[in-house]
C-alpha cells in the first residue's frame, strides 16, 4: 500500500498487519492503517468489510490474532475498552454508551467526577465545568436533565464533548451523523475541525459520501476484511471510491444483458406504485413504479433508504407522507397482513432477525404466511399444507432431511429458499427481495437468481434490493438508485451497465450543485 | 493422528451428550413420573387403590388447568403472573352471584377471567410492557378485588351445579378430573389444530418475523392471555367447588408459581416457540406425587419444597443445554 502523503504529522495510532478471525469467518486479514495527529481519517466499506471489527480492535473490545497496534509509536495491547480509553482513544458509537437516565453533566464526568474535600461529588463544580465545556464547543443543552430526554443529536454532541473532556488524542466516530439534523451536522463538523486543529486524530466512519469529502483528509477502504486502498481523500474521485468499496474495476464493468430480459412483458398500469414516500431522516419523496413481469432494481449504499423503501411496500415502515399502491389500491401502514392479502411479499434483508422462525420446522416456516388461506374456520389443514410444502421443497430444491427439520439447522442458502417458498406459496403479485443472495453459497445464489428470472417471466412485479452491482445489472430491467433516502438516478433498459450504476451510486454532483465542498 | 482421532471421538461424545440431553428434555418428565409411580407401588402401602389415585389426581387438577394456560403464554415467550389472583376473583364472583343459577355464575366468572386476559394482553401486545410486569399488576389487583367482593368473609356455596363439579362422578371418575380433562382437550386442540395455535408458536419463536409474515401478533398475544385468564377462572370455579366456599386470601395462592413449575418441568422452553401440553400435565402430576410421597414418608413440607426446587433447577438446566445445542 502506498504510504500516506499527508504532512509529516506524527502517527498517533497504527495497526500493523492486523488479522482477526471468528469461528468460520476471517474478519480481517493483514490490515495496516496509520492515523496521524490532526487528521480526519475516513474508514469506509460495505457491510461485512471489517470496519466494525477493526474499530473494536483499535478500542480494545477485541484483541487481534496477529499483527500489532502502536500508540504514539509504542507497541501497545489494549486488554479491554477501559485500557484504550485510558490511553486517550475515545469512541463515539452509533449506540451511545452513556448512562441515559443520568444528567448530561454526570455523563460528561462519569468516572472522574470532581470531588469536594470530603471526597463527595462536587455537583456545583461539575455543573459549572459542564456548562463551560458545552459553551466552549457551542453545544446548546441543559446539563441538568436526564440524557435520554435530550434529542439524539444533542446526546451525540455530549458524547463527543465527553471525549474532548477526557483529553482524547484519538476520537473514533462510527456513523456520527446517522441521527443528526443538517444543522446539527454543521455543529458536529465545527467540533471536528476544532479538534483537528488541536492535533486530535479522528477516525470517521460513514456511508455518506458528501460528508466524507467535506470533512475527511485521508481515506482507507476495507473490503472483505482487507485494506484495499489508503490515501488522501481529495485524490480519490467519488466514482473510484465507490468502485473500490464495491470491488468493481471500472474498466471491466461491462454491460451484460439480463437473462430472459427480452421476453419480459412490461405493459399496462403498474402493479406496484410508490408515491412520494417520506420519513424524517430516512426517506425523501421516493417514487417508483413496477409493472407486471418487470424487475426493478433498487441500488445505493448502506443507509441509502433501500430497506426502508422495501418495508414501506409491506406497510411495515412508518411514513410521514406518501402512499404505496398495489394494483391501484393503497396499502395501509402498520399491517403487513393486509399488504400480504393485497398480494405483496417481502423477503427481508436480515434473514435471522426478520425472516426465519429458527426453532420451528421447514413446514411451519413455509406455511406461516399462508395459514389464513389454507384453513377453514381457523382450523389447520395439515394435508393441504403438506402438499404445498412438498411442492415448493421440490421446486426450489430445498435440501433437508424432511419437512420436519428445524430451520436453524439448514444452511444459509436453504434457509433463503425456505423464505422464498413462504412467499411463493401465496402466489404474490409483488415480490420485494432485500439482498436475496447475501450470505449464501454460490450454488444457492445461482438458484435464487434463476428463480427471480422465472418469477418475473411468470408476470410478477419484482423489486430487487441488492448491494451487488453485478446482480442488480444482470437481473434488473430498470434500476432506481437511492442516496440519503432520495432517488438520485433511474437507469433504464439497455443503458444499464455496472459502470453507470457505480457512477450513479457515487452520485457525483455537478460543480454548481456542490457548494458544500470545502 | 492420535490427537485427530481423539478430537473425532470427542466430537462424537459431544454429539451423543447433546442427543441424550435432548431426549432427557423431551421425555425426562415421563421417566420421572414412571419412576415415582414404581417407587410408590413398591414402598408405599395402599398406593394402588382407586381412592388414592383419585385423591392424588384431584389434588393436581387445578394446577393442570392453570398450567395449560401458562404453557400457551410461555409459548409466546411471555408469562402470566395474574392467574392465582384470577382464581381467587373467580371464586368470589361465584359466591356473590350464586343467586343466579350456577351456570350463569360460572359463565360470569369465565368472562371476567377473559377480560383480565384482555387487559394483560393489551398491556403486553399493544402497549409493549414486559409480560412479567404487565401481569404483576393484576396479581395484586385481582386478589384485592376478591377481598372487596367478599368483605372479609368466607361464604359457603350451596349451588348444586357448582358443587356437582367436585362431588359428581362420571363412570367413577371425579368431576374435577373430568373438568381438567376438558381443558386438556381444548388446549391440545387449540395448540395443534388451529391457526391460532400455529401463530402463537411463531410469535414466540420470532415475533418480528411473524409480524412481517402477516401474523396478527397483537391479536395473537391478546388471545393467549385471554385463554390463560379463562382457564385460571375455570380453575377458580373448580377450587371453589372443591372447598365449597370462597376464600379471597388462600384460593389460588402461589398458583402462578406452581403453574410455571409444571410448564418448565414439562419441557416447555421459557424462550417461547414451543408448547408441551401432555408434558405439562405429566409434570403437574409428577410434582403432586413427589410432594405426597415425601409427606407420606414423613418428610416435612419444607423438605418437599426443597425437592421441588431441585427438580426445577434440573429442568431449567436441561433447557439451557437445549438453548446452546
Amino acid at each position: 500500500m502506498a504510504e500516506l502523503t499527508t504532512a509529516g504529522a506524527l502517527p498517533v495510532l497504527e495497526a500493523r498487519g492486523v488479522s482477526k478471525s471468528f469461528p468460520g469467518v476471517k474478519a480481517l486479514s493483514d490490515v495496516s492503517i496509520t492515523v496521524r495527529a490532526g487528521e480526519v481519517h475516513a474508514l469506509v466499506g460495505e457491510n461485512g468489510a471489517g470496519k466494525s471489527t477493526l474499530i473494536k480492535i483499535l478500542t480494545g473490545v477485541y484483541q487481534c490474532d496477529s499483527g500489532e497496534l502502536r500508540h504514539r509509536g509504542e507497541p501497545v495491547t489494549f486488554a479491554d475498552p477501559r485500557a484504550a480509553q485510558a490511553a486517550g482513544i475515545s469512541t463515539i458509537y452509533q449506540e451511545l454508551d452513556l448512562v441515559p437516565m443520568q444528567s448530561a453533566a454526570r455523563n460528561l464526568y462519569l468516572g472522574r467526577e470532581p470531588r469536594t474535600r470530603l471526597r463527595l461529588v462536587d455537583f456545583a463544580r461539575m455543573r459549572r465545568e459542564a456548562n463551560a465545556l458545552l459553551d466552549d464547543y457551542q453545544i446548546r443543552a441543559d446539563v441538568d436533565v436526564p440524557l435520554n430526554t435530550l434529542g439524539l443529536g444533542t446526546q451525540q454532541m455530549i458524547s463527543v464533548a465527553r471525549a474532548v473532556a477526557l483529553h482524547a488524542n484519538v476520537v473514533i466516530m462510527d456513523e456520527p451523523t446517522s441521527s443528526l439534523e443538517s444543522r446539527e451536522v454543521e455543529t458536529l463538523f465545527g467540533i471536528i475541525r476544532r479538534l483537528r486543529s488541536e492535533g486530535v486524530a479522528i477516525v470517521y466512519v460513514s456511508h455518506r459520501l458528501d460528508e466524507l469529502y467535506r470533512i475527511c483528509d485521508t481515506v482507507s477502504v476495507l473490503r472483505d476484511g482487507r485494506l484495499v486502498h489508503t490515501g488522501p481523500m481529495a485524490e480519490l474521485p467519488r466514482v473510484q471510491l465507490v468502485a473500490t468499496m464495491l470491488g468493481r474495476e471500472l474498466q471491466t464493468a461491462l454491460h451484460r444483458s439480463a437473462p430472459g430480459g427480452g421476453d419480459r412483458i412490461v405493459a399496462g398500469p403498474p402493479v406496484l406504485e410508490l408515491r412520494g414516500l417520506t420519513r424524517r431522516n430516512r426517506l425523501h419523496d421516493v417514487s417508483l413504479e413496477v409493472h407486471r413481469g418487470e424487475v426493478v432494481g433498487l441500488g445505493g449504499l448502506l443507509g441509502a433508504g433501500r430497506s426502508e423503501t422495501g418495508m414501506a411496500v409491506l406497510g411495515a415502515q412508518e411514513l410521514d407522507s406518501g402512499a404505496v399502491l398495489v394494483e391501484g389500491k393503497p396499502i395501509r401502514t402498520g399491517s403487513p397482513g393486509a399488504a400480504i392479502e393485497a398480494g405483496v411479499a417481502l423477503l427481508p434483508e436480515d434473514r435471522k432477525l426478520e425472516g426465519i422462525l429458527p426453532n420451528l420446522s421447514i413446514r411451519d416456516n413455509i406455511a406461516i404466511a399462508a395459514l389464513p388461506r389454507m384453513s377453514r374456520l381457523g382450523l389447520v389443514s395439515d394435508k393441504r399444507i403438506d402438499q404445498l410444502v412438498e411442492h415448493f421443497m421440490a421446486r426450489l430444491h430445498i435440501r433437508a432431511t424432511g419437512p420436519g427439520q428445524k430451520v436453524s439447522t439448514l444452511s444459509g442458502g436453504n434457509q433463503q429458499k425456505v423464505m422464498l417458498a413462504r412467499w411463493l406459496c401465496l402466489s404474490p403479485r409483488v415480490l420485494v427481495l432485500d439482498e436475496p443472495t447475501r450470505g449464501i453459497d454460490v450454488g444457492a445464489k445461482f438458484e435464487v437468481r434463476q428463480t427471480i428470472d422465472e418469477l418475473a417471466a411468470e408476470g410478477l412485479a419484482v423489486l430487487l434490493i441488492s448491494s451487488e452491482t453485478e446482480e442488480l445489472v444482470d437481473e434488473s430491467d430498470r434500476i432506481v438508485v437511492l442516496k440519503d433516502g432520495a432517488v438520485v438516478a433511474v437507469l433504464d433498459g439497455d443503458d444499464i451497465s455496472e459502470h453507470d450504476l457505480v457512477q450513479a451510486i457515487a452520485a457525483v454532483p455537478s460543480p454548481e450543485e456542490d457548494p458544500t465542498r470545502d | 493422528m492420535t490427537s485427530l482421532s481423539t478430537a473425532v471421538a470427542g466430537t462424537a461424545a459431544r454429539a451423543d451428550r447433546a442427543t441424550v440431553l435432548r431426549w432427557t428434555r423431551d421425555n425426562g418428565v415421563y421417566v420421572a413420573l414412571v419412576l415415582i409411580v414404581v417407587y410408590n407401588v413398591l414402598f408405599t402401602p395402599r398406593f394402588i387403590t382407586w381412592d388414592n389415585l383419585d385423591v392424588q389426581l384431584v389434588l393436581c387438577t387445578r394446577i393442570v388447568v392453570v398450567a395449560l394456560g401458562m404453557a400457551m403464554v410461555i409459548g409466546t415467550a411471555g408469562i402470566d403472573l395474574s392467574v392465582g389472583a384470577v382464581m381467587a376473583l373467580s371464586g368470589a364472583l361465584l359466591v356473590q352471584f350464586s343467586g343466579v343459577p350456577g351456570v350463569g355464575a360460572i359463565a360470569l366468572a369465565l368472562v371476567i377471567g377473559g377480560l383480565v386476559g384482555v387487559l394483560n394482553g393489551f398491556l403486553v401486545g399493544v402497549v409493549g410492557i414486559q409480560p412479567i410486569v404487565a401481569t404483576l399488576a393484576f396479581l395484586f389487583a385481582g386478589r384485592s378485588l376478591a377481598q372487596l367482593l367478599l368483605a372479609g368473609k368466607n361464604p359457603s356455596i350451596h349451588d348444586k351445579v357448582i358443587l356437582g363439579i367436585s362431588s359428581g362422578h362420571v363412570l367413577g371418575v371425579n368431576g374435577l378430573i373430568i373438568a381438567a380433562l376438558v381443558a386438556v382437550g381444548l388446549v391440545a386442540f387449540t395448540v395443534r389444530r388451529t391457526n391460532f395455535g400455529r401463530q402463537l408458536l411463531a410469535v414466540g419463536d420470532n415475533a418480528r418475523a411473524s409480524y412481517l409474515s402477516g401474523v396478527p401478533v397483537r391479536r395473537t398475544l391478546i388471545g393467549v392471555y385471554v385463554l390463560s385468564g379463562v382457564l385460571a377462572a375455570w380453575a377458580g370455579v373448580m377450587d371453589t367447588a372443591s372447598i365449597t366456599s370462597a376464600n379471597a386470601l388462600s384460593s389460588g395462592l402461589n398458583y402462578e408459581l406452581f403453574a410455571i413449575t409444571a410448564v418448565v418441568v414439562g419441557g416447555t422452553p421459557l424462550t417461547g416457540g414451543r408448547v408441551r401440553v401432555v408434558g405439562t400435565v405429566a409434570a403437574a402430576i409428577l410434582m403432586q406425587l413427589l410432594r405426597s410421597t415425601l409427606i407420606f414418608h414423613s418428610a416435612t413440607d419444607a423438605v418437599s419444597q426443597m425437592v421441588t426446587a431441585v427438580v426445577i433447577v434440573g429442568a431449567v438446566y436441561i433447557q439451557r443445554v437445549r438453548a446452546r445445542a
